[in-house]
């Protein structure tokens, strides 16, 4: 199998809080993973891991390695401004910046040095194409973004991300903010995009996680307790910790 | 609630007493030989104001190419890229520069300011130049600490958003955060136009105080506020009238700026 991520004894710290701890995991080309465990288990600081969103926060230290490609991305030579552009992001609360549909899709690639011209036109439409919005909107690109609905929204956050075509997505928690039937939407989309990119998913619904993850990771006050093939994960996992929280006895 | 009433009964006479004594003065001179005549001779009947007004204008204006700038980079580093202790104790010190008298900073352009711009562009040194830089920095704790919260309130999604999709802290700044606390921000400006064009002493100091249309920046000006503090103590009959009449004209001058600046803050919550 081929491999996107490897995460190799990362160990994190907020201060003085150890927040992962020893964690190790083979995240794979376009497949779906997902991080699941209770809440405060670190699957969204390892998630945050990925790209380097954890540097934001004051405090944050990190030790091991995260390999991108065979490159360490906490290595001396990685920038983080073109890890983020590899390595994208769709939050848990859907956030289009206050700009037109547009400028939200093209931002990527603005940031990146490109003119906002009509060059940008055939990329704005494939993007939104993929994220199954350009039907809704192909009329009003020029709106502002934040008159969509909410799922749309999240989908143009992902169209954003798309415009820019990472190697691997992450998401964290996308569809908490949604209804079922945005949801499911959501999900089949997922299902699409894994034939081109890789997804880690962060996610609290361990039905979704069952319905669209290929591998599941289930963690646990900052350890990694138990990885494998997702069907495995659900119906036969090896420790007794992981049977424990995925038939409901804790968390 | 007495103490509240009080005070908004004494808003409300001072300014009916403006208009009261202003606004007959203005209909018998005629609007338009008040407004627009450059004649300001009040023994011999003349009350044109046009210079003043405009005085009063490019003064501001001069001090918004000053302050603008200056105050919303200055609201922008300290709330994107100075750490929160540093800044908890860098604005409240900004905030203090409001609490210096203008007679001050009047004092500093004098000895100052107008010298430097004597021996550096000639002229008077006294002068809108000088009226503008003065003006300019007074206004600054105005701009910074508006914008700042302005900027504060910009929730942390966006930040992190264009972080994510690659951006320098500085392309998430000017791409994104400064778009979407624009409305905030010019009602952060527009505020400290208020407080410059409404400034008097500093500008009496500094601004030479000749009545003429200014050519340059160089010229010696008189502002509206200026004309009414040399003058009052001395004024009779409708020359007195005529400086309440310049009252009034400032005081729908500023109660424009507030009210767009309203609109502009207003806009900015409907946008959310």
């Amino acid at each position: 199998m081929d491999i996107a991520i490897q995460i190799s004894n990362l160990d994190l710290f907020y201060g003085a809080f150890h927040a992962l701890k020893n964690v190790n995991l083979a995240i794979e080309q376009r497949k779906i993973t997902a991080l699941i465990g209770p809440s405060g288990c670190g699957k969204s600081t390892l998630l945050r891991a990925l790209n380097r969103m954890n540097d934001l926060i004051p405090g944050c230290r990190t030790t091991g390695a995260v390999l991108l490609e065979d490159k360490d991305i906490y290595g001396p030579a990685i920038d983080v401004c073109e890890l983020r552009k590899k390595v994208g992001m769709v939050f848990q609360r859907p956030n289009p910046f206050p700009l037109s549909i547009r400028d939200n899709v093209t931002f990527g690639l603005r940031v990146a040095g490109r003119k906002n011209n009509a060059s940008l036109d055939d990329t704005i439409e494939k993007s939104l194409q993929d994220a199954w919005l350009w039907e809704q909107v192909k009329d009003k690109l020029d709106n502002l973004a934040l008159e969509l609905p909410l799922d749309q929204q999240q989908r143009l956050c992902i169209a954003r991300v798309l415009a820019v075509e990472p190697d691997v997505i992450l998401m964290d928690e996308p569809c908490s903010a949604l209804d079922p039937i945005s949801t499911a939407k959501i999900e089949e989309l997922m299902l699409e995009l894994r034939r081109r990119y890789t997804i880690a998913i962060v996610t609290h619904n361990m039905q979704q996680a069952a319905r669209i993850s290929d591998y599941s990771a289930y963690m646990l006050l900052g350890e990694m307790i138990e990885f494998g093939v997702t069907t495995q994960i659900f119906e036969n996992p090896k420790d007794k910790r992981t049977e424990d929280y995925i038939t409901g006895r804790y968390g | 609630m007495a103490l509240a009433f009080t005070a908004l009964t004494s808003l409300l006479l001072i300014a009916i007493f403006i208009f009261k004594e202003g606004v007959p003065f203005i209909a018998r001179v005629g609007f338009k030989d008040f407004l627009l005549s450059s004649d300001w001779r009040p023994q011999a009947g003349h009350f044109g104001i046009y210079p003043m007004i405009i005085a009063s204008l490019l003064v501001t204006f001069g001090a918004m190419l000053v302050g603008a700038p200056l105050g919303i980079a200055c609201a922008v580093f300290l709330n994107e890229f100075v750490s929160k202790p540093a800044t908890r104790i860098i604005k409240p010190t900004i905030e203090l520069l409001a609490g210096i008298p203008s007679v001050v900073y009047g004092f500093i352009g004098v000895v100052v300011v107008a010298p430097l711009i004597r021996s550096q562009f000639g002229g008077p040194g006294l002068s809108m130049l000088c009226a503008s830089l003065i003006l300019g920095v007074m206004v600054l704790p105005t701009i910074i600490s508006i914008s700042t919260d302005v900027l504060a309130s910009v929730p942390n999604a966006y930040r992190e958003g264009a972080l994510a999709l690659g951006a320098t802290r500085w392309q998430s700044v000017h791409m994104v955060i400064l778009k979407a606390g624009r409305s905030g921000i010019v009602a952060a400006v527009i505020l400290g136009m208020g407080r410059a064009i409404g400034e008097t002493m500093a500008v009496i100091m500094v601004a030479g105080n000749t009545v003429q249309l200014p050519h340059s920046a160089l010229d010696s000006v008189c502002t509206l506020t200026a004309k009414i503090a040399m003058e009052m103590g001395s004024a009779t009959g409708p020359h007195r009238q005529a400086l309440f009449a310049i009252g009034v004209v400032l005081f729908l001058m500023i109660m424009m700026f507030n009210a767009l600046a309203m609109s502009a803050i207003k806009q900015r919550f409907a946008g959310k």
